[in-house]
């Protein structure tokens, strides 16, 4: 049992510490920084043009920090689920090293989530830099010293677990793909931009595609992350609104488990699938 | 024995066998044509529901299917002409375009015009869905413009990707990070999804550098009722910087191509290939 553990922390940390090479070590540390900061700062700033522009600069309404938040909290989906789906093809396609990691004595599904570290610390600093700026130049209302500290803190490892092992369940399925697949994460991650109400409520989607919303655990992540940020009269939107914060934690911990259960069943079968149709070392050339 | 293709000769062929992968092959690979159009659809609907939440005009929903048929193009002149001597030296065949009779030249303007057909396919494909989901209305005003504004952004763009070609020929595992990096960059600075004038004469002046800026600012006034309230400069000025920017880019392309693959010769950078 011991040495299972330690066989588990070994792979996870050595995975932290290769993805963190490979992530930042193709430039110095200063140009990495701003690399990390500038295309989510790019993304936010579409959505603050984009509002000022129709709005005539009226950012003090409810509907700017409901946009706003979202953007920035999603960087987080960008990072941590994708950055894990993309290790499998970056490994076995790119570096062609997956099939010497699997004769390793590594436990795989903690490699990979090892592997998502990287990205979610350089996603980290982003989201950092985007909520900052909002408060420094937006006046974004976040009131430092009103926040709901703890259902900010519980909100966020809850959600960043679900993203780790939604980003596990891309990773086994891209075991199976080939590597013109390498889009699968992309898709799941706009597609999740989308319906999960991230820089919209999701009253303005059309009433057919509101229940996808009310399916994806990415939805009231960010309510719960907007709830503990933003004082009370900013965030009023009726999506959730007969919701207690409590009922809201309650789901996204079934969440959780769900998806925890979910991305090593999964491992389990797409690693037989894997070795039995001899994909381990498969490469495409695209 | 048949003669060998030269001179011109050997330049269309080139030209055609380049072209060809990228109209005939991308088309195979039908997973890539449903990402290419479903990503771009998804970040569409996701940008026409923000002018929805805040209640925008409805041109404002042209804009955006219009801005996102266009990033079709720009991720194709980023990720298949720019980068694509980084691919090139990566699977091990650009040694094998320097030692062939082939003129570089011609080998980049197949690609581009393979792209430009490929990409023509799926950015009509988003403007014809995008435009059907929600109820997009063009007015187009003056059609010869249009096709002439569209035909020159098309070439100007183009040649910036072949200018682009030449500087990634040296860049190693960089260049990956460096064109991830000029995607959500530029579609804010070229205003993909709001009128580029939003950003100020001075901001929108510097954007108008990359040919797109421009080129949207012009068919968003040929083909919205109020898009020449809300454009830039006049699209006949427009469309003359575009027509100066296509010579001056392909121009630039070929001498940067010459004096890079020297470089790149002499300090070994040609089959760099990372593992």
């Amino acid at each position: 049992m011991k040495s299972r553990l330690v066989q588990v922390w070994r792979s996870f940390w050595v995975a932290t510490w290769l993805g963190w090479q490979i992530e930042s070590n193709w430039t110095d540390p200063v140009l990495f920084a701003i690399y990390s900061v500038i295309k989510p700062i790019a993304s936010a700033a579409i959505l603050v043009v984009m509002y000022g522009v129709i709005t005539g600069g009226r950012f003090s309404e409810p509907i700017f920090p409901y946009i706003y938040l979202g953007n920035a909290f999603y960087i987080y989906v960008g990072s941590v689920m994708v950055g894990i789906s993309w290790a499998v093809i970056d490994d076995r396609e790119h570096y062609r090293t997956l099939k010497y990691i699997y004769v390793a004595p590594v436990f795989m599904p903690f490699y990979w989530l090892g592997r998502g570290v990287a990205r979610f610390l350089t996603g980290s600093f982003a989201v950092f830099i985007t909520l900052a700026s909002g408060m420094l130049f937006l006046h974004l209302p976040i009131n430092l010293a009103h926040a709901n500290w703890p259902l900010f803190l519980l909100s966020l490892i809850l959600g960043i677990m679900v993203l780790a092992f939604m980003g596990l369940i891309l990773a086994n399925v891209s075991l199976l793909v080939a590597h013109h697949f390498f889009l699968i994460g992309e898709a799941v991650a706009g597609a999740l931009f989308l319906f999960s109400g991230a820089v919209f409520p999701l009253e303005v989607l059309p009433d057919w595609l509101r229940p996808l919303g009310f399916i994806m655990p990415i939805t009231y992540w960010l309510e719960l992350l907007r709830r503990s940020l933003l004082p009370s009269g900013v965030k009023a939107f009726p999506t959730f609104a007969s919701l207690s914060n409590g009922e809201l934690l309650g789901i996204m911990l079934g969440l959780s488990v769900f998806f925890g259960v979910a991305a090593f069943a999964s491992f389990k079968l797409c690693d037989f699938l894997t070795r039995e149709r001899g994909l381990i070392d498969r490469t495409t050339n695209y | 024995m048949k003669a060998k293709a030269t001179g011109w000769k050997l330049f269309l062929k080139t030209v055609i066998a380049r072209a060809y992968p990228r109209i005939v092959a991308q088309q195979r690979e039908r997973s890539w044509i449903f990402f290419d159009v479903f990503l771009s659809l998804l970040a569409v609907s996701a940008y026409v529901f923000i002018y929805r939440a805040i209640r925008a005009p409805e041109e404002y929903i042209g804009f955006v299917v219009l801005g996102g048929a266009m990033t079709a193009f720009w991720l194709n002149v980023l990720w298949s002409m720019s980068t694509q001597f980084y691919w090139e030296k990566e699977t091990g065949n650009l040694p094998l375009y320097i030692i062939s009779p082939a003129p570089k030249m011609a080998i980049l303007l197949g690609m581009a015009l393979g792209g430009i057909v490929g990409t023509s396919l799926r950015a009509a494909t988003i403007i014809f869905v995008g435009s059907i989901l929600f109820r997009v209305h063009f007015s187009v005003a003056n059609v010869p413009l249009l096709v002439l504004v569209f035909a020159l952004t098309l070439v100007a763009l183009y040649g910036l990707g072949m200018m682009n070609a030449s500087l990634f020929l040296l860049w190693g595992r960089e260049a990956w990070h460096l064109a991830s990096l000029a995607q959500e960059p530029i579609y804010l600075l070229s205003g993909f999804y709001f009128p580029i004038k939003s950003l100020g004469f001075w901001v929108a002046a510097v954007a108008s550098l990359i040919p797109l800026t421009l080129g949207l600012d012009a068919m968003r006034q040929l083909l919205f009722p109020s898009g020449a309230t809300l454009g830039f400069l006049d699209v006949r000025i427009e469309s003359a910087i575009l027509g100066v920017m296509s010579v001056l880019f392909l121009l630039a392309a070929r001498l940067l191509l010459d004096y890079m693959e020297k470089i790149a010769i002499r300090e070994g950078k040609l089959l760099e290939i990372q593992q």
